[in-house]
């Protein structure tokens, strides 16, 4: 049981009558990279927001650490995960270091200052993404990628035992993504933190994640280890496209290569 | 972007000494002389109690400056730190540099209650109270806007704006209806809107002085929360804020405060737009730092503007008028330079 994060039992969720998520059944392991794929408006993002407590489940029981997230105050939820939402935008002008800082609102009583540690999970959080360079840089002048790289330095800052990764490189160039990943990778393998990712290039959750979640119209539809569940048939059911995949000598992982619309 | 924390002490210090000086000079200015020495000399034996040391002294200076002047000078200080903390409020609620007190219909909804209470009183004179009536105005416009605006219990900041301006301009409609109404007493309700200090009463200076108090201490509280606010509902969540009860708590208080400022000295525009505007130059955008230099920045320059038109001008300009004067074109620079800035860069 303690080995136990998230579970889920019949959990379902609509926006008003349209139902977006629908009977979800899991159980989510401490100390693992668990990546969610599947098409566009499937409801990857809406089960994180379910799991981080901004949203409500409407049937089913989400569990988390065994007490229903509805139970959790915000802020008790905030002290466990952290989320790195898929789009970034801030009302005002803060710094780089400032942003980042907010990652440990939840661990700041209301009228105290941050503390040392609080300043130091700071700084470590830029230095493992690199940022820290331009901590003091406005946070509006940065472009799209080093705003990702903020966000996740935020979520690294909040220090939390789960994560909650919504797209975390989707505007990343492969070198910052591999760096994130790593980073998020080492989390699990050092410090047992479990990771809850969605991530939409498949080569990238064959190559970090230990299980792999499906999702297909608001539902889980296939779910196990990357050996288990990365075939060219699920592949195919979930996606629509055709595909190969097969064991890739240089990165030692499973890798996919799909069929291009293009004759050759 | 960052002020350092002495700095950020002196400048609020600096503020404060300059309210209080502003106070102090300004009760000095008007149609009968009185000097600065008189003032104080007032003052200072109201506040500690020794009225024996006004013995000597001319008996309508104190008459006139604890009567009189006081009052309407610290009506003004008042209207104006609460107009400002509730613009400091809305924009970072509805994370908008443009949104002041009034985006929500508030003033439209009290304009109204105003327009109707002044219209009975032209009936069946000093039947109702004027201020009452723009207060419940106010307050049943800022419920029926949050009503419009509230889906699955999650207010978002677009939705508020539109329900604003929609409410506003029924509002706006039925004003002009009532003017009508009034035919050719129509001024009374016009100049009502304009905005005035006038004759104010220490009662007016105790309910502003409790609203903006109260007002505040509540946003002060949540100060952080509202910072982190900034980065929208789901991060804010996330980040262990409770976001949709925050705004509703906030949404209310900064509503109720400016709902007393308006109903007490009629719709005087410019001043929540302006000030946080322009201090989240100078300290930057953290709220807990904005909020106290808003609403001295906010008092000071409201009560100076009045001055002017009680005491510097041959006539009196309604408050609300010379505001829009003097801050749409100074709104205008900055907004320009602002624009310019961020295509530079």
């Amino acid at each position: 049981m303690a080995d136990k994060v998230y579970q889920l039992k019949g959990v379902g969720y609509s926006y008003g009558t349209t139902p977006a998520l629908q009977d979800f059944t899991l159980s989510l392991q401490k100390g693992a990279f668990y990546g969610i794929a599947g098409p566009n408006g499937c409801g990857k993002s809406t089960f994180l927001d379910l799991l981080v407590g901004s949203k409500d489940a409407d049937a089913g029981e989400l569990v988390f650490g065994g007490r229903p997230v509805s139970s959790y105050t915000k802020r008790e939820l905030a002290k466990e995960v952290a989320l790195v939402p898929q789009n970034f935008s801030i009302g005002f002008d803060y710094s780089v270091e400032e942003v980042v800082l907010m990652g440990r609102h939840p661990h700041i009583e209301r009228f105290s200052s941050p503390t040392v540690s609080d300043w130091q999970r700071v700084h470590e959080s830029m230095d493992a993404i690199g940022i820290r360079h331009f901590s003091d840089r406005s946070i509006m002048e940065l472009s799209g990628g080093e705003k990702q790289r903020v966000v996740v330095a935020r979520a690294l800052a909040q220090d939390t035992p789960v994560l909650l990764l919504d797209e975390a490189s989707s505007n990343l160039d492969i070198r910052y993504s591999l760096q994130i990943f790593n980073t998020v990778r080492r989390l699990v393998d050092n410090k047992g933190r479990t990771v809850i990712a969605v991530i939409h290039n498949l080569n990238f959750a064959a190559a970090y994640c230990d299980k792999i979640i499906f999702m297909k119209e608001g539902r889980v539809c296939e779910e196990g280890s990357v050996e288990q569940v990365m075939n060219e048939k699920i592949i195919g059911d979930v996606f629509g496209v055709e595909s190969e995949v097969r064991f890739d000598t240089f990165s030692k992982t499973r890798q996919v290569s799909y069929r291009y619309g293009r004759e050759r | 972007m960052v002020i350092t924390n002495r700095k950020y002490i002196l400048l609020l210090g600096g503020l404060l000494f300059l309210t209080c000086a502003a106070v102090i000079v300004s009760s000095a200015m008007g149609y009968m002389h009185i000097s600065v020495s008189e003032i104080v000399q007032v003052l200072w034996a109201n506040i500690s109690g020794q009225k024996e040391l006004l013995t000597g002294m001319d008996r309508a200076v104190p008459f006139v400056v604890m009567d009189v002047r006081l009052p309407r000078i610290l009506t003004a200080t008042l209207v104006g730190g609460g107009l400002a903390m509730s613009g400091v409020v809305y924009q970072g609620i509805l994370l908008n540099p443009l949104a002041d007190p009034y985006t929500l219909g508030v003033s439209s909804g009290a304009a109204f209650g105003a327009s109707v209470a002044l219209l009975v009183n032209l009936m069946m004179p000093g039947i109702v109270s004027v201020p009452f009536f723009a207060f419940i105005g106010a307050v049943a416009t800022l419920f029926v806007v949050l009503r419009l605006s509230t889906f699955n219990g999650h207010i978002s900041a677009n939705t508020l704006i539109l329900s604003g301006v929609i409410v506003g301009a029924i509002l706006s409609a039925g004003i002009s209806f009532l003017k009508y109404l009034a035919d050719e007493q129509v001024s009374v309700i016009i100049f009502w809107l304009m905005g005035s200090f006038a004759s104010r009463s220490w009662g007016d200076v105790g309910i502003v002085a409790a609203a903006v108090l109260i007002g505040l201490l509540i946003s002060f509280y949540y100060g952080r929360d509202l910072n982190i606010m900034c980065l929208g509902g789901r991060s804010a969540d996330s980040l262990g804020v409770e976001t949709a009860r925050t705004r509703k708590i906030l949404l209310v208080t900064a509503s109720m405060v400016t709902a007393v400022c308006v109903a007490v000295s009629g719709i005087i525009g410019f001043v929540g737009l302006i000030v946080p505007h322009l201090m989240r130059f100078v300290v930057g955008p953290d709220n807990r730092k904005l909020l106290p230099v808003s609403v001295f920045t906010g008092a000071a320059l409201l009560l100076m503007a009045d001055t002017v038109t009680r005491a510097v001008l041959p006539a009196e300009v309604p408050i609300g008028v010379l505001t829009a004067l003097i801050g749409g074109p100074f709104f205008c620079v900055i907004f320009r330079r602002r624009q310019i800035r961020s295509n530079n860069g």
